[in-house]
């Protein structure tokens, strides 16, 4: 795979990300909607970035995992997506934190249970994979924190999910 | 529908400023509704009173699917004691019963109500009262007298002078919510704020003395468990656990609560002791097991687990921790609520991929689907049993919901607040 030449660029690419997007706590900006999107090609580079980076693809991780309805097993996409996650971990020390959530079929409490189990599907493989268990605090949110509205199988799909913060 | 709708908008005709419009759908079943009349009420002061006695009486009553209210258009007359009464009016528009009353100034500058309910068909009065509040409880004072007119021509205790609890979860920039833990009288008026967060909080549910409740807040970034004291206003954190932190449920005595804990591993109900916050593991299972309930004796704890491999609702007994399934009917039935004397069960049913609020009846052992509408869920039962509360979706937005447990009657409540969800019906709150 590309990502290991590559990871140095998307840690620093995505990181910047991540802390924005946790110190505004707000997730439609522009920026953030790109790492949301798992299997989104390279982006055009921004003015900000330095130019030896947009010499070459920029890969931005998958920072959210997505899940069948009522299902808590990880598709082969999110386990491509993890393993870029993992990577990038392991080189890494801080503590990881991942939010399961649920589309709003069926109960709250049933589906914070579902949200939990999600997380916990990806906390496992982190650690199968190498990722120290006590850097990963699992927090479910169920239903109630969706990304995606309306009742269509669209917006459901988005919101059975495990966001990496 | 097979049954014919009838579509009754009801106006809140007072003057306070969170009121909205009430929408009454009834169903009308094989019991015919009870023609009732409530004439507006004499006063005798010569003031004008912001509040509309009568008609507050005429909803109460009308809501509950049981009766059918005479319009006042109808009326012949306005008879404010059984003396001004001719029966031969009343009998003639259909009416079995008429209710009249005269308000006026009592001690302590208080507004009393004096009434009597009359029965057209053997021309006597068969309940006299009087009531007096002081005058910014004019509505408490009208509800009063709805429990009275109900009791007596039900033989079933009237709910009107309950409450409930609930959340709104309103958007705030794009994936931005705040939610807001809501209290308000039963008829969805007078809503007061108990907790507001940019985090989620959900899961309110009521002490069986009506003056403490619980509910999961995730203020700290984590679901905890909170008891609030609804006279002190005193709040504390209960749990801080690791993982799941959810669906509190005080015992029927009120000493214990049952909840969810993953603390161990997977979801499992877990019961704790509120003097001494000993923890008792109630299920211990690798499925998911939540949503507890308790039984009306206290002894045992109804649940909802996937342990058969999709979500069914389980019983399971404290002393031995003997767990038997109890639903069988479906592949998605959860959130069990109990109804008076352990009867029944109502809970959240899905047919055809749509989830509904269904009933479960021990006695005959079948199930009934109560509501129509899709994602229907949190049941919550009335004290008396006669109806339930429940969440659905209406254009799009949460909205609460009543049903009577016959499923006769239906209606939906105001609210000011966005996205309402999570009704939680109080129990008696006054003798």
């Amino acid at each position: 795979m590309k990502y290991q030449s590559k990871l140095f660029l998307s840690m620093a690419f995505a990181g910047a990300l991540l802390t924005g997007c946790a110190s505004t706590d707000t997730d439609g900006s522009g920026q953030s909607s790109d790492i949301n999107t798992y299997s989104e090609p390279a982006q055009s580079v921004e003015s900000d970035v330095s130019a030896y980076e947009a010499q070459e693809p920029q890969v931005v991780l998958a920072n959210v995992f997505y899940f069948e309805f009522d299902q808590a097993t990880l598709t082969a996409q999110a386990r491509r997506d993890l393993d870029a996650q993992i990577a990038r971990l392991k080189k890494t020390k801080g503590p990881v934190r991942l939010e399961g959530h649920a589309d709003e079929r069926g109960t709250r409490e049933y589906n914070m249970a579902l949200g939990e189990r999600r997380a916990n599907a990806v906390a496992d493989y982190m650690a199968i994979n190498g990722i120290a268990r006590y850097r990963i605090e699992t927090v479910s949110y169920g239903e109630e924190r969706p990304i995606a509205f309306g009742q269509t199988e669209s917006a459901y799909s988005k919101n059975r999910r495990v966001e990496l913060k | 529908m097979l049954k014919r709708v009838l579509l009754l908008m009801v106006m809140l005709g007072c003057a306070m400023a969170s009121q909205a419009e009430l929408t009454i759908e009834i169903n009308e079943g094989k019991d015919d509704p009870v023609p009732i009349a409530v004439v507006p009420f004499g006063w005798k002061a010569g003031v004008t009173l912001r509040e509309d006695v009568a008609a507050i009486v005429e909803r109460d009553l009308h809501r509950s699917g049981l009766f059918n209210p005479l319009s006042r258009a109808d009326m012949l007359s306005r008879p404010a004691n059984a003396g001004e009464v001719y029966y031969r009016d009343w009998k003639s528009l259909g009416v079995d019963y008429v209710v009249v009353g005269e308000l006026s100034f009592g001690r302590d500058n208080k507004l009393v109500a004096k009434y009597e309910l009359l029965d057209v068909n053997t021309q006597r009065s068969i309940l006299q009262g009087e009531e007096s509040q002081s005058f910014d409880r004019v509505r408490f004072l009208a509800h009063t007298l709805s429990d009275k007119i109900y009791e007596k021509l039900t033989n079933i205790r009237g709910a009107f002078r309950t409450q409930l609890l609930y959340v709104s979860a309103v958007r705030e920039g794009d994936n931005r919510f705040r939610y807001r833990l809501l209290k308000s009288d039963i008829d969805g008026v007078g809503e007061e704020v108990l907790a507001d967060s940019m985090e989620p909080i959900l899961a309110p549910a009521w002490g069986p003395d009506g003056k403490k409740i619980a509910y999961v807040s995730f203020k700290t970034t984590r679901p905890a468990i909170y008891l609030h004291n609804l006279e002190t206003g005193e709040r504390q954190q209960l749990t801080d656990f690791r993982g799941l932190n959810g669906a509190p449920a005080f015992s029927p005595d009120g000493s214990r609560m049952a909840m969810v804990l993953s603390k161990d591993g997977s979801p499992d109900i877990y019961v704790m002791d509120l003097a001494s916050r000993a923890l008792q593991r109630v299920t211990n299972h690798f499925a998911i097991d939540t949503e507890p309930a308790w039984a009306p004796d206290g002894k045992s704890i109804y649940f909802t687990s996937d342990r058969g491999g999709k979500p069914q609702i389980y019983k399971v007994e404290l002393a031995t921790g003997r767990v038997e399934r109890i639903t069988f009917e479906g592949d998605y039935n959860a959130r069990a609520r109990v109804l008076g004397d352990g009867l029944g069960l109502v809970m959240v049913h899905r047919v055809q991929g749509k989830f509904h609020i269904a009933v479960q009846d021990f006695k005959r052992n079948r199930v009934e689907i109560l509501t129509s509408t899709d994602l229907d869920e949190s049941p919550s039962v009335a004290p008396n049993g006669s109806m339930l509360l429940y969440a659905t979706t209406y254009s799009g937005q949460g909205v609460l919901a009543a049903v009577s447990v016959d499923g006769g009657v239906r209606y939906r409540l105001p609210s000011r607040f966005g996205d309402v969800r999570e009704p939680a019906w109080s129990p008696f709150l006054y003798e």
